[in-house]
């Protein structure tokens, strides 16, 4: 095959955003996608089987089939578990990654969300540090993400916002009914709730309708393409220049270096099995944060024995999500209006500034419910089944709000991605093991968080609440949805929740020792292999992390391309 | 080709099953145990016969269908030999014992007990065969009450039940969401 200049792996958020700013900049560009490319008329509808609900499996892969993972518990058990399954931490594997089917909630990180350790110390036992680069750093990236996807908001009433030189592209949405009903009572506690940014259009934007407001949002591909997606806005882009030629349902195997300890390409195994080699001047790893980190772990040679990047075992380490936690408040009357995305209002009045805590997170309302998530969150003591039950659903479905919102983790390095020594994969690659949790201090602040939301829903009116938080997961997790995989769940509830939300892995720093890659995204000691997704995130927010993830991505590729055109990478 | 059960499921539906839902749920339990061979992917006409007693306990039949009226058997003997595949054994097993639980019990298959009899061998299994139960609660209430693609919640019955639209509304879009306007 022909060498280019750059080979991505993984068409994601952040492989997204690489492909199309290379391939804009005049550099050839091969994106690799272990997925398909799905689009509109791929969204089914099926409460059952999407990437939220995956009673019958993943609807945007990675397949069942083919993809185990190793999860290790505390008590050093191991379970083998396969993408649908909780514990696997899954992300989406298509053409647009997680942004195909995500919710879109498009946050920007707050400055203090960059500078956990220098704001709050380190607790003992922690690898909490600060990002090598800045708020400030990101910004004018984050806003060429908001313009470039398209995202719609109002951070008008919101006084923690960090500063920003222009507004949303687009207004939000007309507010649901939850956001009538919790916004009053937000600001009757002092708080100051405002519409959360979305990467979905409320108007017509980049030649694409405006959201119809369905019931199938969270977890589905959007039937109108009103969702914004690496998929719908700089891949296409990418693709168009002529320069960027994507392959989907490609498996990269491994990174190729050369004697001088450069890499030389990638191999990978095509659509029909087959075993390919491309070469590229540089090579870009975007699988996200446990592939990612897998990929480069599966990458030995005689000079990197231990992967690629690996020199000081810090790959793979530091592996985090976000803690979910919140509550469940029951109604006198109906609060349910069946409108789409239904996530519509936020406070961040809890992201940072209590005493005694190492940050915190966003609370929102959460998305549109479908019958099938009623099933085990109906008020306590209500019968699991029966007539009880069932005339339960018909009381509570339409009468429920639901608060939560991703409780920042206070990482450790025992939280971590390592190859299984004997499982390996449909191709025969070694697979990821997950092990360690995040620090214990994160399950305390995530209580904490609970009790927020609680207060909040009651002085909404809840005539009856239920914590969403550590103990409560435990004790869904022996009755739920997914009981039948629970089981082996709860057993793994001392593994780091990490979710699509995974990142961490390949951390952002100047210390060549205690980081993977440096403040461009550039593998330390491996001059042409760069990490650009979630992985190299020194601590996620408490936010949802894929407007960071893109932001990141550009300013890597604004980077990148200077020094392309620059000295440039070829050896 | 529609199977003489599944007619009459469907004619049950249709009528809403205003008060003879008991009564119906009875017949399609028949129906199916008497039905023709090869009214299942994977389940035997007795397994059936079983899993509908339990699974109409876990839904059972009021003003709206039960579980096994709305198709939920239909939705748990396709998955079992497709993503509920790994089930099999589980469930092959646990129906023979619920069965012969039955059988000790009330000298009767589950299948034939009476209602109250069903009821009480079901509560029994909640606490005896604690993840046999469970396995088919989760996936009868997943059946009952997720999409009508997959043979379960026939006609949408419980989505409506729950009082959503269906087919929902699209398009009606932001402009009715004034504050104060009937949604």
């Amino acid at each position: 095959m022909k060498q280019v200049n750059a080979v991505i792996i993984g068409a994601g958020a952040a492989g997204g955003v690489v492909a199309k700013e290379l391939a804009v900049a005049g550099l050839s560009v091969v994106l690799l996608e272990r997925g398909s490319w799905y689009t509109a008329n791929d969204c089914r509808k099926d409460d059952l089987r999407n990437q939220r609900t995956t009673v019958l499996g993943n609807a945007f892969g990675p397949d069942d089939d083919r993809n185990p993972r190793i999860v290790v518990n505390s008590k050093g058990e191991l379970h083998t578990f396969v993408p649908s399954e909780g514990p696997y931490s899954n992300n989406a594997a298509c053409v647009g990654g997680g942004t195909l089917s995500w919710g879109a909630q498009a946050w920007r990180y707050m400055p203090q969300d960059f500078k956990m350790r220098s704001t709050y110390g380190a607790p003992p036992g922690s690898s909490l540090e600060d990002w090598p680069i800045s708020y400030d750093d990101l910004e004018p990236f984050y806003e060429k993400a908001e313009y470039e996807i398209g995202v719609s908001g109002d951070y008008a009433d919101d006084p923690f916002h960090p500063p920003r030189r222009r507004g949303l592209p687009m207004p939000p949405l007309p507010p649901g009914r939850e956001f009538e009903i919790l916004g009053p009572a937000a600001k009757r506690l002092g708080l100051h709730p405002f519409h959360i940014p979305m990467a979905r259009n409320s108007v017509p934007y980049n030649g694409r309708g405006p959201c119809m407001r369905c019931r199938w949002c969270c977890g589905f591909a959007c039937e109108v393409d009103a969702k914004n997606g690496s998929q719908n806005t700089v891949i296409p882009v990418a693709l168009s220049t002529g320069n960027c030629e994507l392959r989907t349902e490609c498996m990269a195997k491994e990174i190729l270096s050369d004697d001088r300890g450069r890499a030389r390409g990638v191999v990978y195994f095509d659509a029909h099995g087959h075993l390919q080699e491309q070469l590229a001047d540089i090579v870009i790893v975007s699988c996200c944060a446990i592939e990612s980190a897998r990929l480069l772990l599966n990458s030995k040679s005689r000079l990197f024995p231990n992967g690629l990047g690996n020199r000081y075992d810090m790959v793979g380490r530091n592996l985090q999500g976000h803690q979910y936690t919140g509550a469940l408040g029951y109604f006198a009357y109906d609060t349910y209006d069946d409108i789409g995305p239904g996530a519509d209002i936020a406070v961040c009045d809890y992201n940072h500034g209590t005493p005694g805590l190492c940050g915190g997170g966003m609370l929102a309302n959460e998305f549109v419910r479908l019958p099938i998530h009623t099933i085990d969150r109906l008020p306590s003591g209500t019968p699991g089944w029966g007539l009880a039950h069932k005339k339960a659903m018909r009381d509570w479905h339409r009468r429920t709000i639901a608060i939560i919102g991703p409780t920042q983790q206070i990482p450790t390095a025992e939280a971590r991605v390592t190859l299984d020594p004997s499982v390996k994969d449909k191709w025969g690659i070694p697979v990821a093991r997950i092990q360690g949790n995040c620090h214990e201090h994160t399950y305390e602040i995530g209580d904490i968080q609970a009790e927020r939301a609680r207060k909040w829903l009651l002085e909404a009116g809840a005539i009856d609440t239920r914590l969403l938080n550590q103990a409560q997961n435990a004790e869904k997790l022996t009755r739920g949805p997914d009981a039948n995989k629970a089981r082996s769940l709860s057993n793994h509830s001392d593994v780091v929740p990490a979710g699509q939300h995974q990142a961490g892995t390949c951390r952002m720093g100047n210390d060549p020792q205690g980081s993977v890659v440096n403040r461009t995204c550039q593998l330390h000691g491996v001059d042409n292999v760069f990490v650009i997704d979630s992985s190299v995130h020194v601590t996620n927010g408490g936010f949802n992390p894929a407007l960071t993830i893109m932001a990141v991505a550009y300013y890597a590729s604004a980077s990148l391309v200077r020094n392309w055109k620059g000295t440039g990478f070829r050896s | 080709m529609k199977s003489e059960s599944d007619e009459r499921a469907e004619q049950l539906t249709r009528r809403q099953f205003v008060a003879a839902s008991a009564l119906g749920g009875m017949a399609v339990a028949v129906g199916c145990r008497a039905g023709a061979r090869g009214n299942w992917e994977y389940l035997t006409d007795g397994q059936a016969g079983t899993l509908a007693a339990i699974c109409d306990q876990i839904v059972p039949a009021d003003q709206f269908p039960s579980a096994s009226q709305a198709g939920v058997l239909t939705f748990i003997d396709r998955q079992l030999i497709r993503h509920f595949r790994g089930h099999q054994d589980a469930y092959r097993d646990g129906l023979e014992q619920a069965n012969a639980m039955s059988r000790n019990r009330f000298g009767l298959d589950l299948a034939d007990a009476s209602e109250e009899q069903q009821l009480e061998l079901v509560s029994a299994l909640e606490h005896e065969s604690n993840a046999f139960f469970e396995l088919v609660r989760t996936h009868t209430l997943e059946g009952y009450y997720g999409s009508p693609r997959h043979g379960g919640n026939r006609d949408a019955v419980s989505w409506r039940m729950l009082g959503l639209e269906e087919p929902p509304l699209l398009g009606r879009a932001q402009y009715d969401l004034r504050k104060g306007s009937p949604s």
